[in-house]
């Protein structure tokens, strides 16, 4: 199944300087000419939705209570868990985008691969456990469990459907893009199959269908990612060195082909092994670190996969699982961009004649690259779980979004937690519905917009709001309901407005010649913010409330540190 | 509003517990540690990229290979490596500990 090598025509190459830089999470929202209908790709896509609606039928019939709906009775494994975070973690935007970003520019793909990654030692240390110890259903249970519920949980819902909303864009529109590219299909019809599937199997499958998803999704991925790697590898004599080389020498050859002098295009090719452009100065350079690190720790559909667990040691299990998962998938991906490099900018079937660019725009060099190792039918199967992919996440995401809605909106602060289990799983599966019908109409009216600054949005967001919030309630005695709600809700305006005047938007977007804000990211100011506000606040706080809050830690303490009277599994 | 509420009595006899005092100050001294090392870690290598490009993109020895593959792979094991040794020492060390505490409070 691994073709051998090929190098042809070289005079026939158009440089792959021209490349316009993928930005992050670019990787999904760039526009994309639709291509010929691809029958492979799309009968073994149908295959894996025939596969998930079997087991969204039979997750259907063990879905009867809102425990079962929103954290499948707390009855999955750690390892499963693992799988389905990393599921929940390896998006689209990583596989694809990652490796475009390494065959642009090389070496800086790395740095959003360690970005992402470090968030999760970070969750096991200071939060996994605490939070399956004091949460049911929404981290909204965590975040208000000593505190008044309704001010703290209107803040927790609302940053939810934040965090969710910029997050599904992002993914409906890449969708979307994707399909038009992988399997020639229109993008509208894209958005509403994606749409319609997403809705089947969180209304009828709950969690259950939604971590199973996950986790089929998650292992096709990663055997995807092994045999490219490993195909790449291969060609090498499993030497990084000669796989670095030999990149080396097409970017020097290209840059050269380009117009570049000999020197010029030798630094060119040099540049693919340190770090570029990505990080311009010191301070987009923490503040994107910050937002990456520390906005995995609140993202809501990520934290709600702690309390699928048994108990906390089921927890921190699934943190080690889905960190091993996650960091040998971008070590794949690593190798998988430099072999895009090697394999694919020097193959003129894969470059478009009219720009000189990838055909199909630049984010498929995973893509073509499946093409040259194992032919149509491999390049068919990699499509099939690129779609594979961003439907599981999107699953995620909408079921985050409509707990938040159904247990914290409508049964916490609208009944006052008088709601009976079966109002409160109809609600929350219309919330679904809503969800899944804002999701297709956002994605259509955003298709021809630029949306790549969405999903750093939503980790900015969650490092200046839910991260902030969260850490403080469980670990700080003095925190109160004030403090709370005033924090986080100022750490998410403060994000929120400096990404509009922040150059991705006041620039790219809404085409202004100068940024207000100059940084790529806010969190750097956002967080701080944050926490600073909570604390500030809760200090000054002599309310009635406060006392309570305050007199509610010792108990809650006991409970987040040991599990006492934590919400086990329920029956099955 | 939690249907599995516990007595109050099993708190108060765990907030009396010498062994959960001691248990819960090694390890959150234990977690913080390792927080530290991965932050210092991570903000390490972002810092050597914002100010040292340089240093990151010097090849090892004679091989195209930079440092920067070594560094960057790095901080991604060292991430795995530290969830490891957490996870390890809890299922050693923590967990046996807070059965015990448990089982006395819950009895």
């Amino acid at each position: 199944m691994i073709a051998p090598f090929r190098m042809t025509r070289w005079a026939a190459v158009v440089s792959a300087c021209c490349l316009p830089l993928p930005a992050l999470a670019d990787a999904l929202t760039q526009e994309t000419r639709q291509q010929a209908v691809n029958w492979p790709a799309i009968l073994m896509f149908g295959a894996f939705v025939l596969c998930t609606l079997m087991i969204t039928r039979w997750a259907a019939g063990k879905t009867r209570t809102t425990a079962d709906f929103y954290t499948a009775g707390g009855g999955i494994t750690g390892f499963q868990n693992g799988l389905a975070i990393a599921g929940d973690y390896m998006s689209a935007a990583s596989f694809l985008g990652i490796s475009a970003q390494i065959f642009a520019d090389g070496y800086d793909g790395l740095i959003y691969s360690t970005g992402f990654l470090v968030g999760w030692p970070i969750i096991l240390f200071l939060l996994a456990e605490r939070l399956r110890n004091l949460g049911r259903y929404t981290f909204a249970d965590v975040a208000s469990f000593r505190f008044a519920q309704t001010p703290v949980r209107l803040f927790a819902a609302l940053s939810t459907l934040a965090v969710v909303l910029f997050y599904l864009i992002a993914q409906m529109v890449g969708a979307g893009q994707l399909i038009k590219l992988l399997f020639g299909l229109p993008y509208s019809y894209a958005v509403v199959i994606v749409g319609v599937l997403m809705t089947l199997y969180v209304l009828f499958g709950g969690m259950i269908a939604t971590t199973w998803v996950q986790i089929i999704k998650a292992v096709l991925l990663l055997g995807c990612a092994t045999v490219m790697a490993f195909a790449v590898m291969a060609s090498f004599g499993f030497s990084p060195d000669a796989l670095f080389a030999k990149a080396v020498e097409v970017k020097t050859m290209l840059a050269g082909q380009a117009g570049a002098d000999s020197a010029s295009a030798a630094a060119k090719g040099r540049s693919i092994m340190g770090p570029g452009n990505f990080i311009k100065d010191p301070i987009s350079a923490i503040s994107f670190g910050m937002a990456l690190m520390f906005g995995t720790a609140g993202l809501p559909h990520i934290m709600m996969r702690f309390f699928t667990v048994p108990d906390a040691k089921a927890a921190r299990k699934s943190v080690l699982w889905a960190t091993g998962w996650i960091g040998y998938f971008y070590l794949l991906t690593f190798i998988i961009g430099f072999g895009a490099i090697v394999m694919v900018a020097t193959e003129p079937a894969f470059l478009d004649p009219l720009t000189g660019g990838l055909r199909g725009g630049s984010n498929m060099a995973a893509l073509h690259l499946a093409d040259a190792i194992g032919g149509n039918l491999f390049l068919g199967f990699v499509c099939a779980v690129a779609f594979a992919t961003i439907l599981a996440v999107v699953s995620g995401l909408t079921l985050a979004g409509a707990s938040a809605v159904s247990h914290d909106l409508y049964a916490s602060v609208l009944r006052k937690g008088q709601a009976s289990s079966a109002e409160e799983l109809r609600i929350s599966r219309r919330t679904v519905l809503v969800l899944a019908a804002i999701a297709i109409v956002l994605g259509i009216l955003f298709e021809k917009q630029n949306v790549a600054f969405m999903v750093s949005l939503a980790f900015a967001l969650a490092a200046s709001g839910n991260f902030p919030v969260l850490l403080l309630s469980v670990l700080w005695k003095g925190c109160t309901t004030r403090g709370v709600v005033w924090g986080g809700s100022l750490g998410l305006a403060l994000a929120l407005v400096l990404t509009v005047l922040s150059p991705t938007v006041w620039v790219t977007v809404l085409g202004n010649a100068e940024p207000v804000f100059p940084y790529s990211s806010p969190t750097l100011f956002s967080m701080p913010l944050a926490f600073f506000t909570i604390w500030i606040v809760s200090l000054l706080d002599r309310s009635g409330r406060a006392a309570v809050d305050r007199s509610g830690y010792p108990a809650q303490r006991i409970r987040s540190e040991t599990g006492i009277g934590a919400a086990g599994a329920s029956a099955h | 509003m939690d249907p599995a509420e516990p007595a109050g009595g099993a708190l108060q006899r765990v907030a009396e517990d010498p062994r959960y005092h001691a248990l819960v100050a090694r390890r959150s001294r234990f977690s913080w540690t390792l927080t530290g090392v991965m932050l210092v870690v991570f903000f390490g290598y972002i810092l050597a990229i914002a100010f040292r490009k340089d240093l990151l993109a010097t090849p090892i020895g004679n091989h195209v290979t930079t440092w920067g593959i070594p560094v960057g792979l790095g901080v991604i094991l060292v991430g795995i490596a530290l969830t490891g040794i957490y996870v390890s020492r809890a299922n050693r060390e923590f967990d046996p500990l807070l059965q015990a505490i448990r089982k006395d409070a819950e009895q």
